[in-house]
Parts: structure tokens; sequence; C-alpha cells
């Protein structure tokens, strides 16, 4: 995904606001910077008067916050009991192995893919799921089915690109 | 006052405190490994559960009020169980390598494993990536041995007001660290070492330099000298079995020659050397009314948190060196020169209260010619280890004399270890340059004691300066904070970055927490200025005869060229 991130743009959004205010700034952040920049960690801290340490520390406890850029398509694979059950940990790890990456977000070389694992995306009745920036692809139950959605990912990128086949 | 039974017997307790310190007062003793004074209980460790009758589970006494009438038992079977499954449950993940570990012996862990009879791993062992931090010159952090009672994180956010490391991430992820989990060298930390007087276990604590001394010591190319601080003097007694807070300055100088040194210098004397170059700046900026306040700067710590917090008060610092950078300065030059040695020949160490030391020798002004002038410098703790190697018994040593040209010092140098006592020193030498006459009283009141900040007007002649004295950096931001917003009515402050001064310094013994060990030490540094008659830097001989062959005068070209500095502004996340 790409992002424009003007952090004192984000801050203005926020005037007088107190430590309270901290998980509200740091998800506000994320979602237009795409993740928490140290930049971005030391200047949030300096505008709530707390120690990077202490935002580093809030940040960290919470799963949803992420320190690197994801990958151009960021995927996430749904991990929830009902597509655990429909196979979600062979998608999980052919992932992995094809994109020779793991469910950490850290993007693969290229920068187009990045991966993590989520608890429950919330469409139990149609796993295994995952997303690709949002977009949510159903049954994704062999690696044929995969392969069409990376492959969807990859060409997009070439026409966004003007690479022609 | 109520009564609680605790035991089956009677005990009083106070509305509003804790089940722990209506025990600790009543003498029952109950373990803790979270617990601090002073601050606000969190119950993390759980180490100090009781039992509570009509209460279903166990309760953590650090953090539960006491109540009318409650029936406690400290020590029931169910309660030693309990207790015994937390330590095996902390030792899951906790190394087995206690024979090797600096802190055996001082370990809150291991002591509560041998109270408790913990005689064998029960779970299997879970060890945790292995991150050792060792890139700072002064602090070694072993993530291996942390059990995350917070005690650093708390003593570095509530007490120093520093806040370099926190907890982060969560669950079994979780670990202190600093800010990104950066290094702490490239961290906020100031290196003050509170943290290591903190942690229960040997995951913080001093990054050693007693392999490099023992080399030296053994190498017959190389001249070792040492020059130690007027703080471990006074804190090397209750180790080796003698009166806390003695002075051992004399038997430590023949300590030391009989480890190898071939010449014992005393920092005291370098402490008067300071007085009397800071006091000539501090009379020079009262005539010139430039950069007042002006701040004492003998701390490192203190002056790494300037730097790094801040940096608009870097002109106040007083740019005199600390004693130990003097000294080293002046071994490397003068001393070499007298004695026709090459200063390269020279292993110079130091023996301080401090860990922020290891990291002021390091700083790149601390030397010439890509020499370092303090080529180690061991905490408290390292030289009690370098001594009890060496098989030296305190109580067969004759006393013997500091050597020659810097081994004689004043009661005014010696003062430098406790808080407050760099201001006295100074304010007496100031008095004398500004008056020309001794004051009636040396013994300035106002600026003893063990409180954090201090403040007071002082008369010299027909002037009145405003001097504070503060301990413990977390108590310096609010007088920070006020000279920010116009406050013009100070002239001097002492600030030294431990609570306590140097004598509760962060290389100190780690036993240092207690508050009357520290109160022994002090005492005996103001017994020795009250019985001594040598007492003002200035009529200090060997300074003198320092000025009259070498330096010339307080603050002359080569005085600034060899004992002062400059400090910048560091960058670091904040």
């Amino acid at each position: 995904m790409e992002y424009k991130c003007d952090i004192e743009e984000i801050l203005k959004k926020y005037p007088n606001a107190t430590r309270d205010t901290l998980v509200p700034i740091l998800q506000d952040v994320q979602n237009v910077c795409g993740c928490l920049s140290r930049e971005a960690v030391i200047r949030i801290g300096a505008y709530l008067r707390l120690p990077a340490s202490s935002v580093y520390g809030v940040a960290t406890f919470y799963n949803q916050f992420r320190f690197r850029p994801t990958g151009k398509y960021h995927i996430l694979v749904c991990r929830g009991t009902s597509c655990h059950v429909k196979g979600a940990s062979n998608l999980l790890l052919l992932l992995c192995a094809k994109l020779g990456i793991r469910e950490d977000g850290v993007p693969t070389k290229d920068g187009l893919f990045s991966l993590e694992a989520v608890p429950c995306i919330g469409a139990c009745g149609l796993g295994p799921v995952m997303s690709v920036n949002g977009k949510l692809y159903a049954g994704i139950d062999s690696e044929e089915k995969l392969n069409a959605v990376l492959k969807e990912c990859r060409s997009l990128r070439d026409l966004e690109n003007g690479v022609v086949r | 006052m109520f009564e609680i039974i605790v035991n089956n017997r009677n005990i009083e307790a106070e509305p509003g405190e804790t089940i722990l310190s209506a025990l600790t007062r009543a003498g029952i003793e109950v373990p803790t490994l979270c617990h601090m004074k002073k601050l606000t209980p969190t119950g993390a460790c759980r180490i100090c559960v009781v039992e509570v009758e009509g209460m279903t589970g166990l309760v953590p006494s650090c953090s539960t009020p006491v109540e009318a009438g409650m029936r406690i038992f400290t020590s029931s079977p169910r309660v030693s169980e309990a207790r015994k499954l937390l330590i095996e449950l902390l030792l899951a993940d906790h190394p087995d390598d206690c024979l090797y570990c600096v802190r055996s012996g001082s370990c809150k862990l291991q002591k509560l494993a041998q109270d408790y009879g913990v005689r064998e791993r029960i779970f299997p062992p879970r060890r945790r990536e292995n991150t050792l931090d060792v890139a700072s010159p002064a602090i070694v952090f072993d993530q291996s041995k942390c059990i995350l009672c917070g005690k650093c994180v708390r003593t570095c956010n509530e007490i120093q007001k520093v806040s370099a490391i926190e907890f982060t991430g969560r669950g079994g992820n979780m670990r202190v660290a600093p800010a990104f989990r950066d290094s702490l060298n490239i961290s906020s930390c100031i290196c003050c070492g509170q943290c290591i007087l903190a942690c229960p276990t040997g995951a913080l604590h001093e990054k050693s330099s007693l392999n490099e001394v023992a080399a030296a010591l053994s190498d017959p190319a190389v001249f070792p000298v040492i020059q130690y601080a007027p703080a471990v003097t006074v804190s090397l007694a209750e180790e080796f079995g003698m009166k806390t807070g003695a002075d051992l300055s004399s038997v430590l100088n023949a300590a030391l020659r009989r480890l190898g040194f071939r010449r014992v210098f005393d920092s005291a004397f370098s402490a008067d050397l300071t007085v009397m170059e800071e006091a000539a700046e501090l009379v020079s900026r009262l005539r010139s009314g430039t950069a007042l306040p002006m701040f004492t700067s003998c701390s490192p710590a203190w002056v790494k948190f300037v730097e790094e917090f801040y940096p608009e008060f870097l002109p106040n610092l007083s740019s005199c060196k600390s004693p130990q950078s003097m000294l080293g300065a002046l071994i490397k030059s003068r001393f070499a020169e007298l004695e026709k040695l090459d200063p390269r020949r020279i292993f110079s160490v130091s023996a301080m209260p401090c860990t922020a030391k290891k990291f002021e020798a390091e700083r790149p002004e601390a030397g010439r010619d890509g020499m370092a002038d303090i080529d180690a410098v061991l905490t408290t703790r390292e030289l009690m280890r370098l001594i009890r190697m060496g098989g030296i018994d305190f109580e067969h040593l004759e006393p013997e004399a500091a050597d020659p040209p810097f081994g004689e010092r004043s009661t005014a140098g010696k003062l430098f270890a406790a808080s407050g006592g760099v201001m006295e020193a100074t304010l007496r030498t100031v008095h004398r340059l500004l008056t020309g006459k001794e004051l009636k009283s040396l013994k300035i009141d106002q600026v003893r004691g063990p409180d954090g900040f201090r403040e007071l007007k002082f008369r010299i002649g027909g002037m009145e300066l405003g001097v504070a004295v503060v301990n413990g950096v977390g108590n310096v931001r609010t007088l920070l904070e006020q000279l920010k917003s116009g406050r013009r009515d100070l002239h001097f402050v002492e600030v030294m970055a431990c609570p306590g001064g140097c004598v509760a310094g962060g290389g100190q013994p780690i036993s240092v927490m207690e508050n009357d060990r520290i109160r022994a030490r002090v005492n005996s540094l103001y017994a020795s200025d009250q019985s001594e008659s040598l007492r003002t830097a200035h009529d200090n001989r060997a300074v003198q005869l320092l000025y009259r062959d070498f330096l010339q005068k307080p603050n002359s070209a080569i005085a600034m060229r060899l004992l002062h500095t400059g400090y910048g502004k560091r960058d670091v996340p904040l």
C-alpha cells in the first residue's frame, strides 16, 4: 500500500492531548503512514510529553502496531478456529514457503508481499480466508487457488509499472 | 491504629497501610522481589503472598491493604508451597550458571531458591532468545537473567526520571529494553547504574575491566598506577567485616601497593584541585554575570543527562573536568614528566563508586594525542574482587600514605563523596577568594543532609549567593524547568546523579540500598572533616606546589588545556 505521511498534520487533530490519547494517535499514525517509524514514535512521545521508551512499550504491547512498512501487498491469513479446521495452517505454511517470508510482517526482498496471521477476519463460513490489502479471498484451500491470488497481485504490479508481457 | 492477628499473635497496624508494611514494622520477614520502598506497589512478582482467613486465594502482601481484625498467616504450608512454586517457575527460563554469575552471593533469586529448598529444576528449561547487550561502556544487560520484576524500569522512570528502559512486547516476548529495543549504548541511558543496584539478579551489572587491570598488573613493561575516589574508602569496610563506614584510605594504600600498583593516588587530591578551578571559574562568572547558575560537572551521569535532556543548559555546566579526569590528565602529563616515563607505558586505573565514570573515561576529550587519560575504571565492587583475588587481608596491613605528588588531600576534597560536599568544599574556597578570609565556620550545615533537594542563601562578604544542592537527577527537573521559565536568583548548583550522592553510587556494593549504611559512610566523612586540621582545598600543600611549579594559577592556559573541557548536545531518543 502507498502512504502519504505527515505526522504533524495528524497531531493537529489532537490539540491538548494527554497520555490517554496515546493509542488513538498511534492507530491514526499507522493508518496514515502504514507503520510506526522511529521518528513517529519519538515525535508522538514529545507531543504527549512521554518518553520514547514508554510509547514504544505501549505500542509493542498491542499486536496491531507495526514498526516496519508492509509490502506493497499486505496479506492477512485468518487463523480463527473455523479457518483452522478448514486448513488455514497449510495455507500459511504454503504462503511462507512460496514467498520466502514469515508471518511477521517483514516484506519480501522485492517489497511486494508481506504476511501476517490474524486471529479472525470474521468470515468464518468461507474459510480458509485470506485478505490482500483489505480485499477478501475466500476458500483458498488449494495451491492453484493461492497461485491465482498471487498472480493477480503480480500482474497488477506489472500493469501499474507499465510492463507489457 | 487497630490490631491484626499474624501467625496467631496480635500486632498493630495503621489504617491505609499495606499488609507488608505492618508485617515489616513488626519484624516479620516476608520475601519480596519487585517491592520498592516509597513507590506504589505493582504486585508483579507475587513472592510476598500471604494467607488471609476468609479470602479464597493467597494475596500479595505488598499491595493488599490491612483491615481491622485480619487473620494472616505468613508462612503456612500453603504459603511456603506457593512461594516455592513461584521460584521454580521463575527459574524455568533462568540459566543455571550461578557459579559463574557476577551476582552469586548477592542475588535475591538465588537466596530465595536456597531459603525455600529448591534442589532441582522441575520445569524443563525454556530459554529466551539470547540478548546480551554489551555495547554500553558502563552497563551490561543480560536478558537471560531478567525476571521482569520491573525494579530497573521503575528506578529509571520514577526515581531518576530518565526513562531509558521500559517493558517492551507482551507475554512470553516481554523484555525490558530501551525504545526500539536498541542497545543501551545509543539510548538515553545516562550510565548512572542505579538499575544495577535495583536488580535482584545478575541481569544488570557493570562492564568489568578487571581482566585488563589484572593483565596490566602482571606486565613488566607496564607502569600501573591507581587513583581511588573518596566514596570508595568509606564503603569497603563492611564488605571486609569491619565497622560500617570506617575510612580505610590508609590501609587501602597499602593494599593497592601489594596488588602491584607502582603509585597510589587519592582522587580527593584532585577534588581539591577541582575546588580551586571551580571556585575560580565561579568567581569569574559572578563578576561577568554570565552562564549563571553554574552547575557542577563532577558527576558524568549528570553531564550526560544535560547533554541529552537539557542541552540549553550546557553553557551553565562548569568547564572543569571531574576529579577522576583531572588526575588522569595530570598522571600522563606532569607525573610522567617528573618520573621521566613515557606516558604510553603508564596504565592508569581509577577505582570509583560509579558506573558512569567508565563512560566518562571513554569520552573522546578525556585524553590527548590518541591516548586515553584513564585506561580502566573499576567500580567499588570490582575493586573488592581485585582485593580478594589478591588474597589481601585488611586486618594485617599497616596504614600507609598515598603517593606524592598527588597524595595529600584536605577534608574538603574528601567531602566530594557526599551530596552537598562539592558545594561545601567550593564555598569554603570561594569565600577565601572573594574576601581574603576564611569562613567563620567551615562547616556549612544547611548543605548537609539526605534530602534530594536543598537550597539556601549564602552570604559571602557583601554578596548573597543563591545555592542549591540536588542529588538524584530525578530531583533536578523541577529546578531546570523553573530556570527555563525565568528564575534568576541562583548562582551555583551542585548536582549528583545518584540519589544520596556518590556514597550511594551505581558502582557501590549491592547492599547500598540500605539507608543506614549510606548514613554511616556520610557520617564517617563528616567526622574526618570535624577532626582533621586540613579542611580547605586552598591550604592543601600538594595543590599549592602543583600550581607553583606547573599549573601557575587556577584557570591558567595550561590548566584550561589539561583540567577543563567542553560538552555537546547528544541526539538520542528521549
